[in-house]
């Protein structure tokens, strides 16, 4: 007896359209059944993790130090916050979206993100007393070329050796952890940093800005929405994004097309590392305001998963970055007052990336059990 | 065949295999409607219909791999129910398909041994094979890579494979589409051999020459019902084909070639080193193909026909410029859409997946082909490239009606197109730009009888408005039928066309198989 993945003659388009939100309440119930094993009250447990941080202040501060439900006004607090983690997210998702539409699996954007955060860092770092109206766009940019470099690497492998681009993408991550650990500990460290590894404050001109006065939200959430258009435009109005969806479908259409499957990888990476490069100097120079150690969160791997449970459009992506962004927060509070790892964060990604890709899979097939003679039909 | 004379008036008893009744409801459509039919034993039996007509349906039910609404089979007189192809396989129903499920790298014996349990060793299957491929006259190498066997003989290791199970009923879809008239012959020696033993043979075929040939008894379907039963052999082609669609079908109408002076494709010592293991190299191919004429290029499959289409639209590129010129344009280094931009159209042999992205719509499958040739019409924006849907939409709509394509929805996905209409939609894609020079590979595979004459006809006509047509094909009632100008591809080399009128069969089976003589690669480039 085994399994057989059997395709369906026509999708439901209810179905396709209800999928990420099934994957929700499917990861909640899994979640649920974690808590319980782990000897949690589920439902406090799962309150606690995705509802409670929108209320909460959880601030450790000795103003804020109080964790009972009382506030059930939303706290704008957390709310920012969400909005700070679902940044860089959004932003890395999007590019992700235009690279696995083209059928191109970068699974390295955390290492486009670094890098990108770490090429964005060179000019304040080196010319910490350049202040210019020129200063800030050009880290930006310098993020973005950064990024994209990086991802320019198992783009070309791909396309000029057929390197499997999911092994070496993924493998140039851990290369850029060490890089920027080692750069942030090394050349760059800052002499009046009392043996910290991190760069020099930057200069304000260096510096995104806040949404408003004494925010840790920044500009870089608005880049992010104004991004997610472009790029929803790009990919539903314009030839390119044409070109995007054949290759990814039907390569050998595409080439009759007249479209380069070998261009479309390098352009694929290109976007995508630059687009992660840019939530890396967003990040670095909008949250954080210099170049430390603790710039990997994972967040180029979470955004995998904003991709999917988005259905790879752009203005999904958005809503996903702000559902994954929750799980962080949550994790974080859930730490405190659960007392349980904030590692049950990251199941509750796996969980959701499962649950989505199941849910795509089960609506376009169905799963037959052969050699059974009670056959699923 | 006279020994087997005996056999040809099967004995009326049980019937082997009896359906009675088969419904088989898709969403709306009515797929097979109340199907009766029974195939006597030791008979080939054929099943004839145009695309849709649901024999496909049909036959899936026997095989088990859909199960019918209504209705039931009886095999040997006792009622069955089969759930599922292994099912069939047990009762020793047998399934050759179309499109092989062969595995290139493997051997032919590690092939047929992937349908059989991990236990049976292989040097078993070896000489159940070697032992078969005797008794049947189906020479076969069980130790043979199957990449780098011919389509004949794939389609043997697919036929040995069946045998392999002892089949009291074998079905056939379409065996003959991918042989050589030569080959063709052998398989129906097979054929009869399997009948003298006393096994019955469902046989599905749009030639009906071969139905005639072969077999004793045929049904026929319409629109999912069953509208005649009849011996071939008292009919005419004719009669069965009028049968088949419901009416006459037209003849097509060949003028006198049309061919002018003017050069509109010329291939110049064309040579393509082959891209992987199993591609063929083009070597010295000299064409030239004049406005108002179709030159037809038949050959055995797998002979580098593919590799031509790609050498001459551009999907692959040449090393020398001038090895490719069309409309007195150099196009050689030259990609697929600059091509099309001078004039050059294309219509490849498979239809999903290459011609057109199965899940793509049909205006989305109009821009695929033409978003560089009509890019003022089709894009708007400036280098932004807005796609402008109302345009190619009403394209795509002419083209619907002026290939007369049938689709269930106003703009369905190409998938969702049986294939005679897809084909149809493809061809008049191309058509419809009113281009200069066509390259057409394979116009007709596996389409209704119906829509080939339209595409045929279609071909006649754009080449006698002055475009040059060149058709690629391995169906040579197809080629003679079409062509003015006929030239045979086999292992990578053109011979050089010759009017259609000094051509016969025998010539051009010859060099298909590649006998040297005229297969020369000198060729005159005037």
């Amino acid at each position: 007896m085994r399994l057989e993945l059997q395709k369906r003659a026509g999708a439901s388009t209810l179905f396709s359209i209800l999928s990420p939100f099934i994957a929700l309440v499917l990861t909640l119930v899994a979640g649920a059944i974690m808590f319980v094993i782990l000897g949690k009250p589920p439902f406090a447990s799962l309150y606690s993790y995705f509802i409670e941080p929108l209320f909460l202040k959880f601030d450790m501060g000795p103003i804020f130090s109080d964790f009972s439900f009382e506030g059930i006004v939303p706290n704008g607090w957390s709310l920012e916050q969400i909005l700070v983690k679902a940044t860089p997210l959004a932003l890395i998702a999007v590019g992700l979206a235009v690279c696995f539409r083209s059928g191109n699996w970068n699974i390295g954007a955390e290492g486009q993100y670094l890098i990108g955060g770490m090429f964005g860092a060179m000019i304040p770092v080196l010319f910490n007393d350049w202040n210019s109206p020129l200063t800030l766009p050009l880290v930006l940019i310098m993020g973005m070329l950064g990024g994209a470099l990086y991802g320019f690497i198992p783009a070309i492998l791909k396309s000029r050796f057929g390197t499997n681009e999911i092994l070496t993408s993924l493998m140039l991550v851990y290369v850029a952890q060490q890089l920027v650990d080692w750069i942030v500990r090394g050349p760059w460290r800052d002499p009046k940093g009392m043996g910290f590894p991190g760069t020099k404050s930057f200069n304000e001109s260096a510096v995104l800005p806040s949404l408003w006065q004494h925010a840790d939200a920044h500009y870089g959430a608005v880049i992010a929405v104004v991004a997610a258009i472009a790029v929803w435009f790009m990919l539903a109005k314009t030839s390119k994004g044409f070109e995007i969806t054949v290759l990814g479908q039907s390569p050998r259409a595409g080439r009759f097309a007249g479209f380069s499957a070998k261009n479309m990888t390098v352009f694929a990476f290109l976007f995508s590392g630059a687009m992660a490069g840019l939530a890396g100097i967003s990040e670095v120079s909008g949250s954080v305001e210099k170049l430390d150690d603790k710039l990997s969160l994972g967040y180029g791997f979470t955004a995998i998963i904003v991709a999917f449970l988005g259905r790879l459009n752009p203005l999904g992506i958005v809503a996903a970055a702000l559902v994954l962004a929750l799980s962080y927060i949550g994790g974080e509070a859930a730490q405190i007052s659960l007392g349980v790892s904030d590692r049950a964060a990251r199941v509750f990604q796996g969980l959701l990336l499962f649950f989505v890709l199941a849910c795509d899979t089960l609506i376009h097939y169905r799963v037959r059990l052969v050699a059974a003679v009670e056959a699923v039909a | 065949m006279a020994a087997t004379q005996q056999f040809d008036e099967p004995v009326k008893t049980v019937p082997l295999l009896e359906a009675r009744g088969i419904t088989k409801i898709f969403d709306t459509l009515k797929a097979n409607d109340n199907v009766d039919f029974a195939i006597q034993k030791g008979e080939i039996h054929a099943l004839l219909g145009e695309n849709g007509a649901g024999k496909s349906t049909l036959v899936k039910i026997l095989f088990g791999s859909l199960q019918a609404n209504e209705g039931g089979v009886l095999w040997d007189s006792a009622p069955v129910t089969v759930r599922s192809p292994s099912e069939a396989r047990e009762l020793g129903i047998g399934m050759v398909f179309q499109h092989f499920s062969l595995f290139e790298a493997l051997t032919v014996a590690e092939n047929i041994a992937l349908s059989f349990n991990a236990a049976t060793p292989l040097e078993n299957i070896s000489t159940r094979t070697r032992d078969l491929s005797t008794q049947y006259g189906l020479p076969l190498d069980p130790d043979a890579v199957v990449g780098d066997l011919s389509v004949g003989e794939r389609q043997r290791v697919e036929i040995i494979r069946c045998l392999m199970q002892d089949p009291r009923l074998i079905i056939l879809d379409e065996p003959t589409s991918v042989l050589t008239p030569q080959e063709a012959d052998t398989l129906f020696e097979t054929l009869f051999r399997l009948r003298d033993e006393g096994r019955s043979v469902l046989y599905i075929s749009h030639r009906l020459e071969e139905v005639q040939r072969l077999c004793s008894a045929a049904t026929i379907m319409r629109h999912g019902q069953v509208v005649d039963a009849c011996d071939p052999r008292e009919e005419t082609a004719g009669s069965l084909a009028s049968k088949m669609v419901g009416a006459e079908i037209d003849e097509v109408v060949h003028r006198e070639s049309a061919a002018t002076d003017k050069v509109v494709l010329q291939l110049n010592n064309l040579n393509m080193p082959s891209t992987h293991p199993f591609a063929v190299a083009l070597q010295n191919v000299n064409l030239q193909v004049n406005a108002g004429e179709v030159v037809g290029i038949a050959g055995i499959a797998g002979n580098g026909q593919g590799e031509l289409f790609g050498a001459i639209s551009g999907e692959d590129v040449a090393a020398n410029a001038d090895a490719v010129v069309i409309d007195g344009h150099v196009v050689g280094n030259l990609g697929i859409s600059e091509r099309r931009k001078i004039g050059g159209a294309f219509v490849p042999e498979e239809r999903l997946g290459h011609g057109a992205v199965p899940a793509l719509t049909l205006s989305d499958n109009m821009y695929l082909a033409r978003h560089a040739s009509d890019s003022d019409d089709f894009q708007s924006g400036g280098s932004l490239k807005v796609i402008a849907k109302n345009a190619i939409k009403s394209a795509t709509k002419r083209v619907v009606e002026a290939m007369d394509v049938r689709k269930s929805a106003e703009n369905p996905p190409a998938a969702a197109l049986s294939g005679g209409n897809l084909q149809k939609f493809v061809v008049g894609r191309e058509l419809d730009r009113k281009p200069v020079f066509l390259l057409v590979n394979q116009p007709t595979w596996g389409v209704d009888a119906g829509a080939a004459t339209h595409i045929r006809q279609a071909l006649i006509d754009l080449a006698a408005s002055g475009s040059a047509v060149l058709m690629i094909s391995q169906d040579l009632d197809e080629i003679f039928e079409v062509a003015d100008r006929i030239a045979v591809m086999a292992d990578g080399r053109l011979s050089q066309p010759e009017p259609t009128a000094n051509m016969t069969r025998e010539r051009v089976g010859l060099l298909m198989a590649g006998s040297s003589d005229n297969v020369d690669a000198s060729g005159e480039a005037a």
